[in-house]
């Protein structure tokens, strides 16, 4: 061995022994939500799903790019359109230590579709679930669906064995009568183990030392605890007593960057905010038009759309943490999103649409709007009503808490709304579900169709390209057809998309973590030094 | 006694009836639970069933009936959002509220009445001058703000004391104590301080006012013409004399301070019976908002019943008119 080979040895040696991870450590968390029920079919939650999925792992899983990648599934394939079949990964164990197989993911199926699990839309009820051997199953669908196991990375598989033993076949529904074992206790394949869990309180999970992936994290616990007033949870971060808090508000980024301790990881969120307007009634419920409804005239709508600066409300109302779109999905969820364009601002255009449509003198409309759901939303509102008096028409704004304002503008309340702010985010991560969840005619009662559609726009055209999107396997000619769907919705000006809002994440400079762009904090990134 | 004590007994069950009825009816324009339970895209059919296992379909007579004839045996149901039995949340949670509520009483009783006697003895001292502008301060700040300012004073820019939590705790049996770490003892004192500061002022108000009216009557001037040191009439006879409305204004308090508890809470993320009941509100979770209106209720009507029978017992005039006819 030569000198210089030597040399070279020795250097690798010490460049390992730099890199090797350093003492682990505990990890301080605190959200703006509290952590409820363990069970992972409980609550289709994004929040939720963040905090189970460090325990808990899918059979695909998202990268930090919301890429699908492998998850407890090696691979997979369609040997026909209608077929696809698991290839499961070998050699996971879950937390108790019982070997994971194709029987546990059979369970799941069957449990994740049982009444009272929250996610039974996961995989549609005619899907048939078939174990082919211990580490192969297959999936047979009525028919083609090219979007199969796109949510997949959130159902969380359960162990049969666990779930026998501790009488937790079913899932904890919402009116449980008995506290149920899945909703205080976990046994999942993941990164982390839940030691302790005191719902609303505290949460403390455990690395777990024979996870089958090589741990990208050096932590050896995290603790959560749910923080609800916005000042204590910034004071907590800049005092350093947690490490990471979600949400920062808006009004505290500022602060919390120049602090010494700690910064705010900033990026567009993917879900999209807009505002819909009654089209299906003949006369709104809440106007001083009688006997008709304007918002039935496509040029009230495009008024309403060209009144609307959004740029406005990103620097005024959003401090500059918006994403304009002109479209109802973000960027990140549509590859041909750059190829539409928004309709101009233009309140003199507006003017002229309204009187063409008889509204020279404009009208009265009630508009409905939660005020702590989505980041600013009241404010948004607000800069809205004021936007659309200058093109005359007189916005009466109720804002209210989100459980008041839920239970009555969505479908179960009977849609009791002319005007409304929302914000959505495709379930799906998908095209599809923007489509036919938002954009779908209501007219059928049997179809889910248009659950969403508070407004109850309509279009049939858009229906039956929503349904040929449904079954395109080609990616290219799916994204076409797609954009022929935005397009359609787009010239009819059925929905007003506003943005997409910021995630803003406040982290200790002693931690390095990556945001994603669904707002799900998964701390199995994150590292932390001492 | 047992007459009048009875009595008590039952107008405090009237009471209870009223919160009763009043929080039941209240509930009805609290926002639809099913919403806050399922997320905004489950379809409509999964939300009729959730609705209709929840008993939300029933008239509301059957309702009330159901949440009436459960709460009287303290039986308060599932919490919609943490799928536990509400009565043991409610055991979790409770010691937490009684150790700051507690606290927080002593703290005010403590400097109150300290403050209060200084006040009233050195009245124009410079520090007696501070005390009343502190008290002015203490009556007119919100909680929220005081709260808020002493975390950014404490916990962010000197470090001492930890912003949010209940700190390490001890288990005891079922109880929880905080009292016992110094964790716990640290993260204890901004919310007490808080919650106790505007109870502090009434009383160091209270002391201040009694202590200047018993220091003019006459048995303190022939106390001082007998010779007996000032230490012995201001302590001995004149604070002694000035703690009997004190203490009863101070045992009444100590519900209001528990129902205050809400906002210190939520501020300084203190585990306890508030700060569930605000989670509560926001998710439209029934079972436990009943329960809590109906415990702090009961805690109200409690302490009042036990001042009252205190009364008589402290004062006989009292019990000869209520119990006996002449």
């Amino acid at each position: 061995m030569s000198v210089r080979q030597v040399l070279r040895a020795a250097t690798v040696v010490a460049s390992l022994a730099f890199v090797a991870p350093a003492s682990a450590q505990t990890l301080r968390y605190a959200n703006q939500g509290v952590l409820n029920s363990l069970d992972p079919y409980t609550l289709n939650e994004s929040t939720t799903h963040a905090h189970l999925g460090h325990v808990y792992e899918g059979l695909i899983a998202r990268d930090q790019d919301l890429k699908i990648v492998p998850g407890l599934a090696e691979s997979w394939e369609t040997p026909e359109p209608t077929r696809w079949r698991f290839h499961l990964r070998k050699g996971v164990k879950f937390h108790d230590g019982t070997p994971f197989t194709a029987d546990d993911v059979v369970f799941s199926a069957d449990r994740i579709r049982k009444p009272g699990s929250n996610l039974q839309t996961r995989i549609a009820a005619d899907v048939k679930v078939v174990k082919v051997d211990d580490h192969t199953v297959d999936f047979i669908l009525t028919s083609p669906n090219p979007i199969l196991n796109s949510q997949w990375d959130t159902w969380y598989i359960v162990s049969k064995k666990w779930a026998e033993a501790n009488n937790v076949v079913d899932p904890t529904p919402a009116a449980a009568t008995t506290p149920s074992y899945a909703s205080l206790h976990e046994n999942g394949t993941g990164p982390f183990m839940i030691e302790s869990h005191q719902p609303g309180v505290k949460t403390v999970f455990k690395a777990n030392p024979n996870w089958w992936r090589k741990p990208e994290h050096n932590l050896k616990e995290i603790i959560f605890t749910p923080i609800s007033s916005d000042a204590t949870r910034v004071a907590a971060l800049l005092s350093g007593e947690v490490d990471v808090i979600e949400p920062v508000p808006l009004q505290d980024i500022a602060r919390v960057d120049s602090s010494p301790n700690a910064q705010v990881l900033k990026g567009p969120e993917i879900r999209t905010i807009f505002l819909g307007m009654d089209q299906i009634r003949d006369e709104l419920l809440y106007s001083n038009i009688k006997g008709k409804n304007p918002f039935k005239d496509v040029r009230v709508r495009e008024a309403f759309y060209r009144a609307i600066d959004v740029e406005a409300i990103k620097s005024r109302v959003m401090r500059g943490l918006s994403t304009p779109s002109a479209l109802m999905i973000a960027p990140q969820l549509y590859k041909l999103h750059g190829e539409f364009k928004r309709a101009k601002y233009d309140p003199d255009a507006a003017k002229k649409l309204l009187a063409d449509a008889g509204y020279a003198d404009g009208f009265e409309v009630t508009m409905d709007c939660p005020n702590d759901r989505y980041v600013n939303d009241a404010a948004i509102c607000q800069a809205v009503v004021g936007m659309l008096a200058r093109i005359g028409v007189k916005v009466n704004l109720l804002a209210q808490p989100k459980a008041q304002y839920f239970a009555k503008v969505l479908n179960t309340g009977g849609y009791q709304t002319s005007f409304y702010l929302l914000g959505w985010t495709p379930g799906t991560s998908d095209a599809h579900n923007v489509l036919y969840e938002i954009m779908g005619c209501r007219n059928d009662p049997k179809s889910s169709r248009g659950q969403a559609n508070l407004g109850g726009y309509c279009n049939k055209t858009l229906d039956e390209v929503a349904a040929k999107v449904l079954v395109e396997t080609d990616t290219a000619k799916r994204d076409q057809l797609i954009k022929q769907g935005f397009e359609i919705e787009q010239k009819d000006f059925g929905y007003i998309p506003l943005h997409q809002q910021a995630l803003a994440w406040g982290v200790s400079k002693k931690v390095k973590l990556r945001q994603r762009a669904d707002n799900q904090v998964l701390l199995y990134w994150a590292s932390k030094q001492d | 006694m047992l007459a009048f004590t009875l009595r008590r007994a039952f107008q405090a069950i009237g009471v209870m009836f009223a919160v009763g009825i009043i929080a039941f009816s209240m509930f009805r324009f609290a926002g639809d639970p099913v919403s806050q339970i399922v997320s905004i895209d489950t379809p409509p059919a999964e939300r009729a069933a959730v609705r209709k296992s929840l008993g939300l379909d029933d008239p509301v007579v059957v309702q009330f009936a159901r949440y009436f004839g459960n709460a009287v045996q303290f039986k308060f149901g599932m919490s919609y959002q943490f799928r536990q039995p509400v009565a043991n949340l409610l055991m979790e949670r409770m010691p937490a509220t009684l150790e700051l509520a507690t606290v927080a009483t002593i703290i005010s009783m403590v400097f109150g009445i300290l403050m209060g006697v200084y006040t009233a003895l050195k009245r124009d001292t410079w520090l007696a001058k501070l005390f009343q502008m502190v008290s002015l301060i203490g009556i007119s700040l919100p909680t929220f703000l005081i709260g808020i300012l002493l975390i950014y004073l404490f916990a962010v820019t000197l470090g001492w004391l930890p912003s949010f939590g209940r700190g390490e705790v001890v288990k005891i049996g079922w109880w929880s104590t905080g009292l016992l770490t110094v964790s716990g003892l640290k993260a204890i004192i901004m919310p007490a301080i808080t919650l106790g500061l505007f109870q502090m002022t009434l009383i160091m108000r209270l002391v201040r006012a009694e202590m200047l009216e018993v220091l003019r009557t006459d048995y303190i001037r022939f106390a001082r013409a007998r010779g007996l040191t000032t230490r012995a009439i201001h302590f001995g006879h004149a604070l002694k004399n000035t703690l009997v409305p004190v203490i009863t204004v101070a045992g009444l308090q100590f519900g209001t301070v528990i129902a205050f508890s809400i906002i210190t809470e939520t501020v300084f993320q203190w585990p306890g019976m508030g700060l569930m009941f605000v989670q509560a509100i926001q998710n439209v979770d029934i079972p436990i908002m009943a329960a809590y209106l109906l415990t702090v209720s009961l805690i109200f009507v409690t302490i009042n019943l036990v001042v009252d029978i205190l009364y008589t017992v402290v004062d006989p005039r009292l019990r000869s008119t209520v119990s006996r006819p002449h």
